[in-house]
C-alpha cells in the first residue's frame, strides 16, 4: 500500500551527513562545507525533478512502513506546498552549509555545529513532507530538540543557554499541545495521514472536536511561529551563532507553524473562529514585531524582530480567508524566506569582518566590502517592497488581497501599511547604516569576507530579483502549486512586476513615503519606544523567568515533601496506600467476604496457632533487642510446626533450618553491636503505627478471606501430580516440580542466593572509607 | 479451618508491618523475617488445606492415591524460603556494616544520601 520511493533516502539523507560531519571537518578543515554542501544540493536536485508534475496538480505520497497496527507510518507527501518548502529548506540550507563553513572556521567545535546543522535540516525537511500524523509530531519535536543544541552551541555563556532552554520550553510546550491535537485529530477524523484528510471535505468541520483540534493545532502552531505573547524566545534565540539565525529564525524552522495553518487552511479554516483568531494574532504579532525592532541597534536583533512581524503577517494572511489572501501569503513567505536569509548572512558578515553588530557604530562599508554591500542592497530592496523584487510583488498582492470596503478589512489594511512601513524603515537601516555615509572605525578592520561567506547572500538576493523578473515562471512552478495546495482548489497566480494603477499601488506609494519619513525619525522612534517599554516594565520575557523559578520552586517544594529522606515515612506512606486500596476495592466493588464458617480445629493446632500468636505478641513486648530475637524463633517454628500438620514436611524441614540460622546469626550480631538500651517509640508514633499496619495487615486477611470463599482452580496442581511419576520419574511431587517444570525457577532462586552471598562478602570484606565515623573519630 | 489461617495471616502481616515501621534497622530486620513467615503461609493457605497428608506417590502407583496437599503451592513457598532467607542474611550484614560506618541504627540519623541540610536547586540557567 505505502510506495517505497528512491526519494525517501534523498529526504533522510541530512541525517547520515550530520553523522559524517565531524570527522570530515577534522580531516579537511573549513573546506569541507564544499563537500557537505553537496548532499543538501542533491536533494534540492533532487526534489526539483518533481516540480514539473506537481505544478500539474500531481501529489505523490511515499514511506516506509512502520508500526501498521496502530496506524503510524513513516510516510511521506509531496504536493505544491511540501514541495516548495522542501526546496527551500534544501537550497537555503545548502547556501547555509557553506556559510557555517566559513563562520566558524577555525572553532574548535565546527564539525559538531556543522553536524548540528544537518540534523536540523533533516528534521525541517520531515516536518513538511511528512504525511503521518504522528512522523509530523516526531519531526516537529527534533526541530525543537534540534535548535536548543543550536542556539545553546556557546554552552558557556549563560545568555545562550537561558536562550536555548527558552526555545525549548516554549516551542516543546507547543509540540505537546501539538501531540494531543494530532490524537484528537485522529479521533474526529479516524485518519492518520494528512493526504487522507485533506481530501476528507468538511468532516473536521462538522466534527464536535473541530474547536479542540483548532485550538491546539494554533497553540502548536503560535509557539514555534512566535506569535504574540509567545513572541519572546525567537529575538533571544539569537544568541545563536548567526548561521543558526539566517537559517532556523528567519527562513526554515519559525515558518513550522505558518506551514501547519497553510496546511490544515483546507480542513480547519473558512470558519469563523479560524478567520477571527488568526488575523487577530497575526496583526498584533506584526505590530508589535515591527514597534520592537525599531527599538534596536544590534544589526540581528533588528532582522530577529522584523521576522517576528513578517511571521505575523503570514499568519494574518493565512487566516483571512480568500484565495487571494492565500495567494499573497505563499508570495510574501516565499520572499521572505530569500530576502531574510540573506539579509542575517549579512548581518553576520559585517559581524564577523568588523567586529560589531551595533549600527551606531558601523558605516561606510561599501569600500570594504563591496560584495556584501551588493547583496544587502538588493535583499533589502526587496525587503522594503520596492520593484523590481520579489518584496515588492509579495506586498502588492498583500494589498490586493485585503484592501476592501468594510471595517474589518480597512482596520488591517491600515495596521499592515504601518507594519509595513515599519519594515522599510528597518530594512533601510540595516542596508544603509552600515554601508553608506562616512567610515567609522570598527573594533576589527573591516574588509570582505570569503568567498564561503559571501555565497549565500549573493544568491539568494540573485534569486529575490531573479524570481521577480521571471514571475510568469515563478507564478507557474511555485506560487500557483503551492498557494492551491494552501488553498485547497485549484489557484492562478498572475502577479507581475508592472504596475497596475490601483489601490494596491496607491497603497504601495503610502507605505513607502511613511517608511521613508519615518526612517528620517528613527533615532527620536526608538527613543520613544525604549521609553514606553520602560514605562510597561513588564514582559513576557521576564514572565518566563518568573515561570521557570516558579517551577523550579514548586518542584523542590514537592521533592521535600515526598522525597524526605526519612525511611519511615517512605514505609508508612506503602502500607497506608496499601491498605486504603485493599479495603476501599473490596467495599466499592462490593467483594467484601461473608462472614466465615468457623470449624473448631483440634486441639494441637489450636495448640500451635496460639504459640505462633504468642511469639508475635513476644516480639513486639520484648523491652530488650535479644529477647525479641529469641521471640522471633518461637513465630518460626510455629510456622515450621504448621506446615507439617498440612501435609508439607519439605517446607517444614527448611523453616526449621532457615530459623534456626537465622535466629543464631541475628543473635551473633547483635551481641558485637553497642545499641543504646532502649528504642520503644513514644506514646502518639506508637498509635499510629499500629493504626496503619491495622489496616495494612487486616487487609491482607480479608483479601485471603475473600479469596477462600471462591472456587478454587486445582487444574495446575492436578497436572503436577498426574505427570510427576509418569514424565518426570519422581515420587515426591514438590521436588520434582522445583528441580524439574520449574527448574528454571530454581536456577534463579540458586542465583539470587548467590549474589546475596557475594554481597554479603563484599561488604565484610571491603572496608569503606568510613567517611562518617572517622569525622567523629 | 483455612478461616482461623487466614486470621493468624493477618496477625503475622499486622506485627511485620508494624516492625518495620520502626526507625531502628534491628526491628525493621525482625520485621522483615515475619514478613517473609507471613508471605509463605498466605500462599499456603490460599491452595487450600489438607491435612496429614504430603504430595508422594506411593512406590507402586503412578499417581497419588488419594487426594494430598497441593503440591504447587508446596514448591513456590521451598523457594521462597531460601530467598527470603538469604535476602534476610544480606539485610542483616548491609545493616551491621552500616552501624559500623555511621554508629547508629537509627534510620533518621542516617542522612548520607539525602542530607537535611539540601542546598534548594539553582534558579539560573
Amino acid at each position: 500500500m505505502i510506495d517505497v520511493n528512491p526519494t525517501i533516502l534523498f529526504l533522510l539523507s541530512p541525517f547520515l551527513a550530520a553523522l559524517l560531519s565531524p570527522p570530515l571537518v577534522r580531516l579537511m578543515g573549513a573546506s569541507a562545507a564544499w563537500l557537505l554542501a553537496l548532499v543538501p544540493l542533491s536533494v534540492f536536485i533532487h526534489l526539483a525533478g518533481y516540480v514539473p508534475q506537481v505544478a500539474e496538480g500531481e501529489a505523490f505520497t511515499m514511506g516506509l512502513s512502520w508500526a501498521p497496527s496502530l496506524g503510524v507510518n513513516l510516510s511521506y507527501y509531496l504536493d505544491g506546498l511540501s514541495l516548495v518548502f522542501a526546496l527551500l529548506i534544501s537550497g537555503i540550507g545548502t547556501l547555509i552549509i557553506l556559510y557555517a563553513g566559513g563562520y566558524l572556521k577555525g572553532h574548535k567545535e565546527h564539525g559538531r555545529f556543522i553536524g548540528f546543522m544537518f540534523l536540523f535540516m533533516g528534521s525541517m525537511i520531515g516536518v513538511v513532507t511528512a504525511d503521518n500524523l504522528v512522523a509530523l509530531f516526531i519531526y516537529w519535536e527534533l526541530t525543537s530538540i534540534t535548535s536548543f543544541l543550536l542556539i545553546g552551541f556557546d554552552h558557556d555563556r549563560m545568555a545562550s543557554r537561558r536562550a536555548a532552554i527558552q526555545a525549548l520550553v516554549v516551542t516543546g510546550g507547543g509540540g505537546l499541545a501539538l501531540l494531543a491535537g494530532v490524537v484528537v485529530l485522529n479521533l474526529a477524523t479516524g485518519m492518520n495521514e494528512l493526504s487522507l484528510i485533506l481530501n476528507s471535505g468538511d468532516t473536521l468541520r462538522e466534527s464536535p472536536f473541530y474547536l479542540l483540534v483548532f485550538w491546539l493545532v494554533v497553540a502548536g502552531a503560535f509557539t514555534k511561529s512566535a506569535q504574540f505573547p509567545f513572541h519572546f524566545w525567537l529575538p533571544n534565540a539569537m544568541e545563536a551563532p548567526t548561521p543558526v539565525s539566517a537559517y532556523l529564525h528567519s527562513a526554515t524552522m519559525v515558518k513550522a507553524g505558518v506551514y501547519l495553518l497553510m496546511r490544515m487552511n483546507p480542513v480547519l479554516g473558512d470558519t469563523t473562529v479560524w478567520e477571527t483568531v488568526l488575523p487577530v494574532f497575526g496583526t498584533a504579532t506584526l505590530l508589535v514585531g515591527t514597534l520592537l525592532a525599531v527599538r534596536q541597534t544590534d544589526l540581528k536583533l533588528m532582522l530577529a524582530y522584523t521576522t517576528v512581524a513578517s511571521l505575523g503577517l503570514l499568519v494574518m494572511l493565512t487566516g483571512f480567508g480568500s484565495e487571494k489572501a492565500v495567494e499573497a501569503a505563499v508570495y510574501y513567505l516565499f520572499a521572505h524566506a530569500l530576502f531574510k536569509g540573506a539579509l542575517f548572512m549579512v548581518a553576520g558578515l559585517v559581524d564577523h569582518e568588523s567586529g560589531t553588530r551595533d549600527i551606531r557604530r558601523l558605516g561606510g562599508l561599501r569600500k570594504a566590502m563591496p560584495i556584501t554591500f551588493a547583496a544587502a542592497a538588493l535583499a533589502s530592496l526587496s525587503m522594503a517592497g520596492l520593484p523590481p523584487f520579489v518584496g515588492f510583488m509579495a506586498k502588492e498582492e498583500i494589498y490586493a488581497a485585503i484592501a476592501a470596503g468594510d471595517a474589518w478589512s480597512m482596520a488591517i489594511t491600515a495596521l499592515t501599511v504601518i507594519g509595513n512601513a515599519l519594515m522599510l524603515v528597518i530594512a533601510a537601516a540595516v542596508a544603509i547604516r552600515p554601508f553608506l555615509g562616512a567610515p567609522v572605525e570598527t573594533p576589527k578592520p573591516a574588509h570582505e569576507g570569503s568567498p564561503l561567506l559571501w555565497v549565500g547572500p549573493v544568491n539568494l538576493a540573485a534569486v529575490g530579483l531573479a524570481s521577480a523578473i521571471l514571475s510568469a515562471t515563478t507564478n507557474h512552478l511555485v506560487i500557483s502549486p503551492m498557494s492551491s495546495a494552501v488553498a485547497g482548489s485549484e489557484v492562478h497566480a498572475h502577479a507581475a512586476i508592472a504596475f497596475h494603477i490601483g489601490l494596491p499601488l496607491l497603497l504601495s506609494v503610502l507605505t513607502i513615503a511613511l517608511g521613508v519619513a519615518l526612517f528620517w525619525l528613527l533615532p527620536q522612534l526608538r527613543y520613544a519606544m525604549a521609553r514606553a517599554l520602560r514605562s510597561i516594565g513588564w514582559g513576557p520575557d521576564h514572565g518566563f523567568d518568573q515561570f521557570m523559578s516558579g517551577l523550579v520552586a514548586l518542584s523542590a517544594a514537592i521533592t521535600r515533601i515526598i522525597q524526605n529522606g526519612r525511611l519511615e515515612g517512605y514505609m508508612t506512606t506503602v502500607f497506608l496506600v496499601f491498605g486504603v486500596a485493599i479495603w476501599f476495592s473490596l467495599y466499592n466493588y462490593g467483594e467484601l467476604p461473608d462472614l466465615p464458617q468457623f470449624v473448631a480445629p483440634t486441639f494441637y493446632e489450636a495448640g500451635i496457632f496460639l504459640l505462633a500468636l504468642l511469639g508475635l505478641a513476644a516480639v513486639i513486648y520484648a523491652h530488650d533487642r535479644l529477647t525479641a530475637i529469641v521471640s522471633l524463633g518461637i513465630q518460626g517454628f510455629s510456622v515450621a510446626v504448621i506446615f507439617i500438620l498440612f501435609g508439607a514436611p519439605d517446607l517444614a524441614f527448611t523453616q526449621f533450618m532457615v530459623e534456626t540460622l537465622s535466629v543464631v546469626i541475628l543473635a551473633l550480631v547483635m551481641t558485637r553491636l553497642t545499641l543504646d538500651k532502649t528504642d520503644h517509640r513514644p506514646f502518639g508514633e506508637k498509635s499510629f503505627d499500629i493504626t496503619v499496619a491495622s489496616v495494612a495487615g487486616s487487609g491482607f486477611a480479608v483479601l485471603m478471606l475473600a479469596v477462600l470463599q471462591v472456587p478454587f482452580d486445582p487444574r495446575l496442581s492436578e497436572f503436577f501430580s498426574a505427570y510427576s511419576r509418569v514424565v518426570a520419574h519422581g515420587r515426591n511431587i514438590v521436588n520434582v516440580i522445583i528441580v524439574d517444570f520449574r527448574g528454571l525457577d530454581t536456577l534463579g532462586e540458586i542465583a539470587v542466593v548467590m549474589i546475596a552471598g557475594l554481597g554479603i562478602i563484599a561488604l565484610i570484606r571491603i572496608k569503606g572509607r568510613q567517611p562518617r565515623s572517622e569525622a567523629e573519630g | 479451618m483455612e478461616v482461623y489461617l487466614a486470621l493468624l495471616v493477618g496477625c503475622f502481616f499486622i506485627v511485620s508491618i508494624y516492625l518495620l515501621l520502626s526507625k531502628y534497622v534491628i526491628r525493621i530486620l525482625l520485621g522483615v523475617a515475619i514478613l517473609g513467615n507471613a508471605v509463605n503461609l498466605l500462599i499456603f493457605t490460599s491452595g487450600r488445606l489438607t491435612r496429614e497428608v504430603p504430595p508422594i506417590i506411593p512406590e507402586a502407583l503412578q499417581v497419588p492415591a488419594e487426594a494430598t496437599a497441593n503440591p504447587l503451592p508446596q514448591a513456590l513457598i521451598l523457594t521462597a524460603i531460601v530467598i527470603s532467607f538469604s535476602f534476610f542474611a544480606f539485610l542483616l550484614v548491609l545493616g551491621y556494616r552500616s552501624f559500623q560506618d555511621l554508629n547508629t541504627d537509627d534510620t533518621d540519623n542516617m542522612r548520607f544520601a539525602e542530607p537535611v541540610d539540601q542546598l534548594p536547586p539553582p534558579k539560573g540557567y
